[in-house]
């Protein structure tokens, strides 16, 4: 551990750590990231870069890192995280992206050798014949990046958790801490949340002092104090990610206080938002920047500060504001060396001067190369005017450009910015949502102006709330200075690339290119160049690039603007944002009471609409698809059946104004339905099309119940609600979702009601007291039951509706009881088959944005009784003129065992030309011995009879037209 | 994700709300308009960039439909110009 301090750091030297990175073997301390436990084991190369694959080290020590990339393995495995966050743990295992073998000897540093050859839009511009996306996998595997993790992790799961609070303080540092100080002494409800693993912010990187002692005893007794405060929610390791409306705030919460969580989304609602943020150093732009070992002057002073790690023991610092001399006496204090201080401003005010004594300061002067590849070896420092040079000999190179206020999540609330020349920064303007930034994000950059203006937009937010302020001490904070002087490139001849944005590559020259060719607007020049963009957005270097756009064009950075700021401020895991909506879907299917009667008895599950699972089929043995449905069907044809048919919409409507109600959204009349009855029904919208069909039951006088076709029953709620508390506010109507309410097995076949007899009830099942389309109320297997007497399959059938809490025993009962007619459980495919022989409707097949109730033959539907319905002038002014219409009808086709696919197109005598027709649904039919098929056929009625051909590509299949119904016309087997 | 104040159970997060649409032009008599008057009703929707009234439906929650002001350029929810 040669560049580890003996004391000091917020790391636990009782608690060593080994973990693997590339390969090897490292050890590092509790309290340690992954960046600075391989500075302190004095590895400086950690990373290639993206594009031209130059040997990189870690420039950042926070979520700005734009340098080094790792791949976490195993158990944590995800991919391209910033060195500088990954918090260290025993075990961890890391490789470095961008590069192959290693780091050290990396084949796609060839890329160096051409890269005169490869600017900005290269690839664009080169890769454009025949198509971008031919090229585009193979050029993005070149690129890097990590792997997407193989598999979810496996030791725990993601949850989401909303809340609502009167004030969310993003940031735990001085200002952050202060304004949670105040706060939660009103009483307001609070979230205070962080990024890193401790609160504190700058303070913990810093030597500073409050009240004559250390500062980090101020920001202990604070958390301690926080911690008591009931209404105080304080979360560390939580990185508030996004700014959405209505001040609703996203955080990620990384290390959750339970053993299975691995993150928390948490939702926020606050009434008020102070965003804390805090600063960000931004990077100096000069000939080669980006060799390891040069890095920003405030990481040097953290890996000092808070993991008492030395990066490098002869130091030189370059700057163009104050901070770089507080870092000068921090690597003093640790025992290192600087050799000198480089700044580019003439003159150096006597306060910063004042924090370095002894140390060699270059004003006037600016750091214009650096030597050595994998290491710094020495900087060429060159005066303004490029008269005099010099060079120096060290190991180090820390750069200070001055410090960009984050004003991430104030842009992301859609808040403007102003350029401040005092600070050369981007400021907070003006708020459009209910938020605020304090402290260094808000321009106070020194710690006793964080503190108060933490405390002061607090109290003023509090206020605004109407809680009751309570005073705070006054805290004693030695008055500190930030003077800047902006710097955004250096000018000078060195021949070194000077790179503006690291992560992506892009250099002065590139931007240069870009403006050339037209892209003048900064946005465009991001999209072009890609600066800005990635995993760290430009954090430490788009303001050079902004900066570098002034220059070329003589504008200023007020002129040229920001590009837009958006979430999420760092990376978040997919896992964090889905939550625990695992598997593969995003909704959760709905299930009936006996789901799991069917796995059992080996049904093979689908959806059908609305997220229902139902059986389509019960394959028994070896028995092929085709057989199962044919044996089911013949089961109900010659035996009986049952399905569960629970998953039907079904509203129960009370009131003196249904009837009136029904009459407006059906098209066939229902208010003159007796009680005890039912009805067949079409509803259809406004423009015409048809919306749903169903069976309404009139229960009583004013009580109905309405079914709706599975898929449909949420939009027929929506429909029905919308007309009735718009259009229809004084109809008195009830409208109740009873869809999980009423259950039902549905009995079905000749043995139907023989079946039924085997059963103690109290209604009469005999077809003179209980005909078709009439329900009765009672009780049923010693259960309270309703019977319906519908049928979707064309047998005698019965509906037994009961509550669902009494399905699975019903269904037991009634498998029990049918063994001995070999009754067997059908599924959706066999309900198909049947609904098909019969020619019954179905929404989705027949039934589409074209066809009409005329067209399928159901004139007798569309009232002619009455003046209005919905939709029936839409359809009165489709039908007007003699256009020619698609027509429902059965096809036979001529050789009985060729199957039609369905959606096959019907064409005049089979000839490439024009479709006139289309086929709708194509089954097997048991009772036919043969192939059937339903159709929407060009006047198909008026040509039953002849022959129809549907075109298929290699082959025409001729058909017989006829009435689109293979089974029992009249309907006799159905009433019986 | 909006923040949307329903009249009867207050504020409640936009994904308990399905959108309606926006409010256009009352159901005519259909027996006492022309042809054109009803095809006008069936496709003339309003399309503002600015405050729009629009329909929504508190789905999960009461079930009460309601309308409200939305800025289509900004998606704020507004006060709506005084009757």
């Amino acid at each position: 551990m040669s560049n580890r301090l003996a004391t000091g750091g917020r790391i636990d030297r009782a608690r060593p750590l080994t973990f693997t990175f590339n390969g090897t073997r490292f050890t590092g301390f509790e309290g340690d990231t992954l960046a600075s436990a391989l500075l302190a084991s004095g590895a400086t190369l950690t990373a290639r870069s993206f594009k031209y694959h130059r040997p990189r080290g870690i420039v950042s020590a926070g979520v700005e890192e734009p340098s080094s990339l790792v791949e976490l393995m195993g158990d944590d495995a995800s991919g391209n995280n910033a060195i500088t966050t990954v918090q260290l743990s025993d075990g961890l295992v890391a490789k470095s992206v961008n590069c192959w073998p290693s780091p050290q000897f990396d084949f796609g540093a060839l890329n160096q050798l051409i890269s005169r050859f490869i600017p900005a839009g290269f690839y664009y511009k080169t890769f454009k014949w025949p198509s971008w996306h031919l090229f585009e996998p193979t050029i993005r595997r070149a690129a890097g990046l990590a792997n997407a993790p193989a598999s979810a992790p496996s030791t725990g799961h993601f949850e989401t958790r909303n809340a609502h609070v009167d004030i969310l303080i993003a940031g735990a540092g001085p200002a952050g801490l202060a304004a949670a100080l105040v706060a939660g002494k009103s009483g307001a409800r609070v979230i205070l949340a962080d990024e890193t693993n401790e609160a504190g912010g700058s303070i913990l990187n810093r030597n500073l002092e409050i009240n004559g002692k250390p500062a980090l005893e101020w920001v202990a007794k604070t958390v301690a104090e926080l911690a008591d405060m009931p209404n105080v929610i304080h979360l560390q390791s939580s990185t508030v990610w996004a700014y959405r409306e209505h001040n609703l705030l996203c955080i990620n919460e990384r290390s959750p206080d339970h053993k299975t969580v691995l993150e928390r989304n948490w939702r926020v609602r606050a009434k008020k938002v102070i965003i804390a943020t805090g600063a960000i150093e931004r990077t100096l732009v000069f000939s080669n920047n980006d060799r390891p070992g040069v890095m920003l002057a405030s990481a040097i002073q953290t890996y000092v500060n808070r993991y008492a790690v030395l990066p490098g023991k002869l130091v030189v610092l370059f700057t163009n504001n104050d901070s770089a001399y507080g870092v000068a006496a921090d690597i003093l204090a640790a025992g290192g060396q600087v050799k000198a201080i480089v700044d580019s401003r003439n003159s150096v005010p006597q306060f910063a001067l004042d924090r370095a004594p002894g140390v060699e300061v270059i004003s006037g002067y600016v750091v214009s190369d650096v030597a050595g590849r994998s290491r710094v070896k020495s900087v060429t420092v060159t005066s303004r005017d490029g008269e005099s040079e010099r060079s120096i000999i060290c190991d180090l190179l820390g750069y200070s450009g001055g410090w960009n206020p984050t004003v991430h999540l104030f842009s992301q609330s859609r808040g403007t910015l102003k350029f401040n020349t005092k600070l050369a920064a981007f400021l907070p303007e003006k708020a459009v949502q209910a938020c605020i930034c304090a402290g260094a994000s808000s321009g106070e950059i020194t710690l006793s102006d964080a503190l108060s203006d933490g405390a002061a937009k607090a109290t003023a937010a509090v206020k605004s709330l109407g809680f009751k302020l309570k005073p705070l001490k006054n805290l004693a904070v030695q008055q500190s200075f930030y003077t800047v002087e902006p710097l955004w490139r250096v000018e000078s001849s060195a021949k070194g690339k000077a790179f503006l944005d690291f992560q992506n590559d892009v250099t002065v020259s590139d931007v240069q290119l870009a403006m050339r060719e037209g892209y003048s607007n900064v946005e465009h020049v991001k999209r072009y160049t890609t600066g800005g963009m990635g995993i760290d957005q430009g954090k430490t270097g788009n303001i050079n690039i902004i900066g570098t756009v002034a220059m070329e064009q003589n504008a200023t950075l007020a002129d040229v603007g920001t590009t837009t700021f958006r979430s999420p401020y760092t990376p978040v895991s997919f896992g964090a944002i889905n939550g625990l909506r695992e598997g593969s879907v995003i909704l959760p299917y709905r299930h009936t009471p006996i789901t799991s009667w069917n796995h059992e008895n080996g049904a093979f599950m689908y959806e059908s609409g609305a997220r229902w699972r139902r059986p389509g089929y019960f394959p028994r043995g070896d028995e092929h698809f085709q057989d199962t449905v044919n044996r089911e069907c013949l089961t109900v044809r010659n035996n009986v059946g049952c399905y569960d048919g629970s998953p039907l919409g079904k509203f129960e409507l009370k009131g003196p104004n249904v009837g009136e109600f029904l009459d407006l959204i059906y098209t066939n009349i229902m208010s003159n339905l007796a009680p005890g009855k039912g009805r067949y029904g079409m509803m259809l919208s406004e423009d015409g099309l048809i919306l749903d069909d169903g069976v309404a039951l009139r229960l009583d006088k004013h009580r109905w119940l309405i079914s709706t076709s599975t898929g449909h029953a949420d939009a027929i709620h929506q429909h029905m609600e919308k007309i009735l508390q718009f259009d229809q506010p004084h109809w008195k109507v009830m409208i109740t979702n009873v869809t999980s309410q009423w259950n039902n097995v549905t009995i079905c076949g000749p043995n139907a009601r023989n079946l039924m007899k085997k059963f103690a009830t109290n209604i009469d099942l005999s077809s003179d007291s209980f005909p078709f389309m009439e329900f009765r109320d009672g009780t049923f297997a010693d259960l309270p039951a309703r019977i319906v007497r519908v049928s979707f399959t064309g047998e005698l059938s019965f509906e037994i509706n009961v509550a669902p809490r009494h399905l699975r025993d019903l269904w037991d009962k009634i498998m029990a009881a049918g063994t001995s007619f070999n009754i067997a459980p059908i599924g959706s495919e066999a309900n198909h088959v049947l609904r098909v022989e019969k020619g019954f409707l179905s929404l989705g097949h027949e039934v589409d944005g074209t066809v009409d109730a005329y067209d399928l033959g159901l004139s007798w539907i569309m009232s002619k009784k009455k003046s209005d319905y919905i939709g029936k002038r839409s359809v009165d002014l489709r039908r007007a003129g003699n256009k020619v219409r698609r027509e429902l009808v059965g096809l036979l086709p001529d050789d009985p065992n060729c199957q039609i696919p369905e959606g096959a197109p019907l064409t005049p005598s089979g000839k490439k030309q024009a479709t006139e027709g289309l086929v709708t649904a194509c089954v097997w039919s048991v009772v036919n011995n043969r192939w059937i098929a339903l159709a929407l056929l060009e006047n198909g009625r008026a040509r039953r009879g002849e022959t129809a051909h549907v075109r298929l590509q290699n082959s025409v299949i001729p058909a017989q037209i006829t009435a689109p119904v293979f089974y029992d016309p009249d309907g006799k087997v159905l009433r019986s | 994700m909006l923040l949307i104040n329903c009249p009867f159970c207050g504020e409640r997060n936009e994904t308990e709300y399905v959108y309606g649409g926006p409010v256009s032009a009352d159901r005519p008599d259909p027996t006492a308009v022309n042809d054109d008057e009803w095809i006008d009703y069936l496709t003339m929707v309003p399309n503002p960039v600015g405050p729009t009234h629009e329909r929504w439906w508190h789905a999960k929650g009461c079930g009460d439909w309601f309308t409200l002001w939305r800025d289509t350029a900004t998606h704020d929810i507004v006060k709506g110009p005084k009757k």
